[in-house]
């Protein structure tokens, strides 16, 4: 006898600004060892959509490879970021340049407030978006993990909403699922995680609230293994979406046995 | 000016390139900067004078004194 083990429940298509996508993990090209890791690590995440960031040429350097040399944009979605951007009208010249690249009209807005934490400036981050919205750009939006400021991004017309799930490259893990639950419960463009993710835990944690994706760096690039790391994400992504739709048994303060009752023994 | 190999004397300007000033030969497009450079035009995205500009444009925009030149691209990013 043959038994079926597919599950009843099916996953939604990831869509973000109307191109669907095949992992609901994302991940960063940022502060690996080398590039050779980088490239291993990113194949082992099964990840399709990558970011970049944007910077001056190094004209010291004999030869200076940017990223492109060792992603092949055919294969990969390739997202710029705006890192590092401390107002809106720096953040909408970055966006810009990146787009002046020719790959694609879409940006991971980042508008930072504060050094030390990386918190983003939410006022410059809803000015910069609704200037990049006008402008044509599919922006994706990270922020922190507010529910007003993401009802604003969203409103503004933003293809996703990227809350954090602690600060950017703490590793801290998801700190605030209610308000991250409470920000996919509001919002219909797609929430994704974004910074803050340590391990694989933390990954699968926060795929339980029923986010649409998690965006990850240093997770990965800081792992002593980054490969075996980026594989542990991807099982970790899966397995949360896929606890989450399986719908979790709930919570009880008390035990319930598992065995019968009845039966026993005098 | 500087003297070439041929003993006369090339005409050079002074610009700001990602923020270092520098000296290049007059009569340059920016896109023969760029050759110059040894950097390829379909690599880098080029600001010019807070202008950026779209590739097919490259060859016709002259360098001139006191231009600010910025040659961005992609890198590693969160």
């Amino acid at each position: 006898m043959t038994t079926t083990t597919q599950p009843v429940t099916r996953d939604v298509p990831f869509v973000i600004g109307g191109r669907e996508f095949r992992s609901r993990l994302m991940v960063g090209t940022g502060k690996y060892r080398t590039n050779e890791e980088m490239v291993a690590a990113i194949d082992a995440s099964g990840a399709e959509i990558i970011t970049v960031a944007v910077r001056r040429v190094d004209l010291d350097r004999t030869k200076e490879e940017g990223i492109l040399f060792h992603l092949d944009p055919k294969r990969y979605f390739l997202l710029p970021n705006t890192a590092g951007c401390y107002t809106a009208e720096e953040a909408v010249r970055y966006a810009r340049l990146a787009r002046a690249a020719g790959l694609n009209d879409w940006v991971k807005l980042e508008v930072i407030g504060d050094q030390r934490t990386l918190l983003p400036d939410v006022m410059a981050t809803l000015e910069a978006a609704k200037t990049l919205v006008a402008d044509g750009f599919k922006v994706l939006a990270y922020t922190n993990e507010d529910v007003v400021t993401a009802l604003r991004l969203e409103d503004a017309g933003c293809a996703a909403v990227m809350p954090l799930a602690s600060p950017i490259g703490s590793g801290l893990g998801l700190v605030n699922p209610y308000y991250i639950r409470e920000i996919k419960r509001r919002l219909s463009v797609p929430v994704i995680v974004d910074a803050g993710v340590g391990t694989a835990s933390d990954a699968c944690v926060t795929m339980e609230q029923g986010v649409d994706g998690i965006l990850m760096n240093t997770a990965l690039a800081e792992a002593q293994d980054p490969v075996a790391m980026a594989r542990a994400m991807r099982l970790a992504v899966e397995a949360g979406r896929l606890a989450y739709l399986a719908g979790r048994m709930p919570r009880r303060e008390v035990a319930v046995p598992s065995s019968p009752v009845t039966g026993m023994l005098d | 000016m500087k003297p070439t190999g041929q003993g006369m004397t090339q005409e050079t300007i002074e610009i700001t390139l990602n923020g270092q000033p520098r000296r290049v030969a007059a009569g340059h497009t920016v896109l023969s900067l760029l050759n110059e450079l040894g950097l390829h035009p379909g690599l880098v995205v080029v600001e010019h004078n807070r202008e950026i500009l779209e590739r097919a444009r490259l060859g016709s925009v002259p360098v001139g004194a006191g231009d600010v030149i910025e040659v961005v691209h992609f890198v590693g990013g969160g």
